[in-house]
């Protein structure tokens, strides 16, 4: 009795903390959210806003001329992840196996560092070093080994490269965290079963530290199909993404309704993302 | 030079930077007797921003020609006394009435210039035509501008530039789809700065960017081609915007302007094309800028040139669905 009163209390406790929380989420979240999805089935009118009748068309025009750009958007995004994983883990167990604390924590600011400087002037600067009197073409160049410059700018590569390098930091960090709970004397006691150090690795630590692979994957793969920035400024024509369709629906005498069934799918995706992360990153942790 | 009457009055003037004469203003101040304030503005959004807001004090603004068609719209500009301006026949005929003030009731023509190629000659050597853009063995730009590089394709295929009939701009869509093989990138008006890094070796955009980078540069390596099948024109136009303090003083100032040694002054001052008739055929304007094909095209060339005019919020959809399509073609 006194312990359900307790427990009663300190509920509603909680909810009057979250309430502020709560109001914000459904006001600026909530709301806007459903007023996106009301828009996406109405008919575009001569000023580009929406209006009745109710209609489909947008989304088939998302599913048929704009799929090969979804598809790209999300081929990209899923090889920036990946990137971003096999250059990410190794640095996190790295930072996280440092014996002196100290190590870590300048590691870790080393890590976050970039975030200082703007992330358009940072994605910007790439286009100095990919083009093709870049920094990099002219070191190519000037040692002989390439002739004629590399397409490197206005290419897809670029955009892998401008994502992976904006993002990289989101993957370091919840790996950090899990290699960090992670205690080695597993391994010892892999090493004592008879496992060699690659054993051990992957059948032991590998699978203790999923839950920040999953969540560092997380977290870079649903800003990447989003990227508006990255694509424009580094991927040209061939590096088009579903943001820089969406951003210009709603500019001057846009598509306020094709743009937000853009939107809508693409936040789908984002949800699938999650769910499957939910499902299979929070449960082993 | 200045009617009698206004000395001691002020007028304040909104204008684009490194727009103007460095004796303009002094010698419109010493002929009238007034004072000048002059702001400069960064685009033409910043402008109507300000205006919008309720005009702070401002007597002339400098608006691009889509933008005069949208204060008009608006009710943001006040319709001109041509009494005051009676040098308005100097200008260009081909300049006059343009389709976003069809009789020139609220603005007058101020400088302009075309859409145009800007190239690397070392890389591409001479050009004169779209035809060579389209199939040039290297990599090129085109300016983030719907409406303009529709124009050029529905102009190339014998459509009205301003079409509003969609099969026409589906065509124009298809046509630019065939001929965009080796268009690496889509400049937001930046297309002159590609053209420096290297990027690319041809692209397309305003005449005043590239002819800026010809001049910066110091250099023979740019280029800048009015192709020979016409293309787009821009016009700034001089305007009073509405709660203007000295809307009579402004159009004292307008006429001013159109006096053709002001008017060449400014031009051989900006390097863009003069609206001033007279100041071009008495020679007022610098040899090496009249001679210039990319400021100033031949009579046969200057006939093709064409206004994008305002076509509605319906046809704008039809070209904005054409231009995502081309764009999500052109990645293929």
């Amino acid at each position: 009795m006194l312990e359900a009163r307790s427990r009663r209390r300190r509920t509603l406790g909680g909810v009057l903390l979250a309430l502020p929380a709560i109001l914000w989420l459904a006001l600026f979240f909530l709301i806007p959210l459903g007023i996106m999805v009301v828009v996406s089935v109405l008919t575009r009118d001569a000023s580009g806003a929406g209006v009745l009748p109710l209609t489909l068309e947008h989304y088939e025009r998302v599913f048929g001329v704009f799929s090969p750009v979804l598809w790209r958007s999300i081929g990209i995004s899923l090889v920036a992840t990946l990137v971003c994983l096999v250059i990410g883990y190794p640095l996190a167990f790295f930072i996280s196996t440092r014996q002196r604390q100290w190590v870590r924590q300048v590691c870790l600011f080393l890590v976050i560092l970039p975030f200082w400087t703007n992330f358009l002037v940072r994605t910007y600067a790439w286009r100095v070093l990919l083009g093709d009197e870049g920094t990099i073409n002219s070191i190519l160049s000037a040692t002989g080994l390439i002739q004629e410059p590399l397409q490197l700018l206005n290419t897809q590569f670029a955009v892998v490269v401008g994502l992976v390098y904006g993002f990289l930091p989101f993957m370091v960090l919840p790996i950090y965290a899990s290699v960090e709970r992670f205690d080695f004397r597993f391994v010892d006691a892999a090493h004592d079963l008879g496992a060699n150090d690659l054993r051990a690795f992957l059948e032991v630590v590998f699978p203790l530290t999923l839950p920040g692979v999953f969540a560092g994957s997380a977290l870079v793969f649903i800003p990447c199909v989003g990227a508006f920035v990255t694509p424009d400024l580094l991927g040209g024509t061939s590096g088009l993404m579903i943001g820089n369709l969406i951003q210009r629906q709603f500019g001057g005498s846009g598509n306020m309704p094709l743009g937000s069934a853009l939107s809508v799918v693409m936040m789908v995706i984002v949800m699938l993302t999650l769910l499957a992360y939910v499902r299979f990153g929070t449960r082993r942790a | 030079m200045c009617p009698p009457g206004y000395a001691g009055q002020t007028l304040s003037v909104f204008n684009w930077s490194t727009y103007i004469a460095d004796n303009t203003i002094p010698d419109f101040e010493a002929a009238c007797g007034v004072t000048v304030e002059y702001s400069i503005f960064e685009s033409n959004e910043a402008m109507l921003a300000r205006i919008r807001q309720g005009n702070p004090g401002y007597d002339i603004v400098v608006p691009s020609g889509n933008t005069i068609g949208l204060m008009i719209e608006s009710d943001l500009l006040i319709p001109l006394n041509k009494d005051l301006i009676p040098n308005l026949t100097n200008v260009t005929p081909e300049l006059l009435n343009p389709p976003y003030d069809p009789d020139n009731l609220y603005s007058i023509p101020y400088q302009w210039g075309t859409i145009g190629i800007g190239y690397n000659k070392e890389k591409v050597g001479e050009i004169t035509s779209w035809e060579q853009m389209w199939n040039y063995d290297g990599k090129v730009a085109w300016l983030d501008d719907r409406r303009a590089v529709f124009g050029i394709a529905l102009n190339l295929l014998g459509y009205d530039p301003n079409t509003t009939n969609p099969d026409e701009i589906n065509a124009a869509r298809d046509y630019l789809i065939e001929r965009g093989g080796n268009v690496v990138a889509i400049a937001a008006d930046d297309g002159q700065v590609l053209l420096e890094r290297g990027d690319v070796d041809m692209t397309i955009e305003y005449s005043g960017d590239i002819l800026a980078l010809m001049f910066e540069c110091e250099c023979d390596t740019y280029g800048y081609l009015i192709p020979e099948e016409g293309t787009n024109i821009w016009v700034d136009n001089m305007a009073i915007p509405v709660d203007a303090p000295n809307p009579e003083l402004a159009m004292v100032f307008m006429d001013y302007i159109l006096h053709p040694q002001v008017g060449a002054d400014i031009s051989n001052y900006t390097a863009y094309g003069s609206p001033n008739q007279p100041a071009i055929d008495n020679g007022l304007i610098d040899e090496a800028l009249l001679s210039d094909p990319a400021i100033y095209p031949s009579q046969e060339i200057l006939a093709k040139l064409f206004f994008s005019n305002p076509v509605g919020g319906d046809a704008e959809q039809l070209y904005n669905n054409a231009w995502d399509e081309m764009l999500i073609f052109l990645g293929q």
